[in-house]
């Protein structure tokens, strides 16, 4: 559906039964893998609140005290104990990256191959930085004792939700960067302009598939913010 | 593939993408200060929460491009969230059930 034709269509609150009710498409003007990154984002959605629910309830249950995140995840700069810092700075590259990807799927619907490509590798090398520094602070509490089942600080809970939690993050964040890499490939060499096909699919594509790598990317950001404040900080 | 070339393709100016990422950044640090300062209780819990809706809803909105989309759209991936708000009411019932029995057989024994 072109722009013409969807600007003739009712807006607001009245699109919702003119859309539904149509005999078509219900989601007008949205590709249809764009839908379907949206459909599996919500699926998405569900199994993370799921770990945080189960978070939230098994804390709200704990007999023992629960580890103070504030003093657990503390990095010694020159002696002296920062709260956060690793975590911080964790935040600070993703949303980064975030950022970047969000220009890319602009230049990219501007066809601005070039631009589109390199935004995509900074994205792609933020996210790497992510997982490594992520790699770090689960090594340095392993090696501290923290354990699925018990750790020096206080409730037996904390390990098993820390791990499950940030694991599941960590492995949406490490799937992202792997296909961040395989579509500035594609973006570069220009397979969206020339309409090469795809290998797996043998299907030509478009820009639009920057929109939905980008709608993956910003869920992982997403995740993140609610991990950050319900893990980290509460 | 003539699916693919009719799509809608409308791109926004740079500024709105800069402000937004400008905004996440100033959120984060905010969000960050609450731990560093050390604010306790009520107040960091209302901190956390603030800062957390308005970093989601920015993200959402317009690098999800949320804020363009047709309401349909939107609707149909906000109303599930009532279920989980649902489920979070649930929990919190049944976390502290649980915390009160394991207090209880504790002291009084089983």
């Amino acid at each position: 559906m072109d722009h013409s034709a969807l600007d003739k269509l009712p807006k607001g609150w009245k699109s919702v039964p003119n859309d539904l009710g149509s005999d078509q498409t219900a989601f007008k003007g949205v590709n249809w893998g764009k839908a379907m990154m949206w459909i599996f984002l919500l699926s998405d959605t569900f199994i993370f609140s799921c770990f945080l629910i189960s978070y939230m309830k098994g804390r709200a249950s704990a007999v023992e005290g629960w580890p103070n995140p504030s003093e657990v995840f503390a990095l010694e700069v020159g002696g002296v104990p920062v709260p956060l810092l690793l975590i911080a700075i964790m935040t600070f590259v993703l949303i980064t990256s975030s950022g970047t990807m969000a220009l890319a799927v602009k230049y990219g619907y501007e066809k601005n191959k070039k631009l589109c490509g390199y935004l995509i590798l900074a994205t792609a090398l933020g996210g790497l930085t992510f997982v490594g520094m992520q790699a770090f602070e689960w090594s340095k509490l392993i090696h501290e004792g923290v354990r699925p089942w018990e750790n020096p600080f206080g409730a037996k809970q904390f390990g098993s939700f820390f791990f499950m939690i940030t694991g599941f993050h960590g492995t949406h964040v490490s799937i992202g960067v792997i296909f961040l890499f395989i579509f500035a490939r594609k973006v570069l060499r220009g397979d969206f302009d020339t309409g090469k096909r795809g290998y797996f699919t043998s299907m030509k594509s478009d820009y639009v598939a920057i929109e939905i790598l980008g709608l993956y990317w910003h869920f992982v950001d997403l995740v993140w913010v609610f991990i950050f404040a319900f893990f980290y900080l509460w | 593939m003539n699916e693919t070339r009719k799509e809608q393709t409308a791109t926004h100016k740079i500024g709105i993408y800069l402000w937004i990422w400008g905004l996440l950044f100033v959120l984060s640090f905010f969000s960050y200060m609450v731990d560093w300062l050390q604010f306790q209780g009520l107040l960091r819990w209302t901190l956390i929460l603030t800062f957390m809706f308005l970093k989601a809803g920015l993200i959402m909105m317009f690098f999800m491009h949320l804020f363009w989309e047709r309401y349909t759209l939107v609707n149909v991936l906000l109303w599930p969230m009532t279920a989980i708000a649902c489920f979070i009411g649930l929990m919190v019932a049944e976390g502290k059930y649980t915390f009160f029995t394991r207090l209880f057989y504790f002291v009084v024994g089983s």
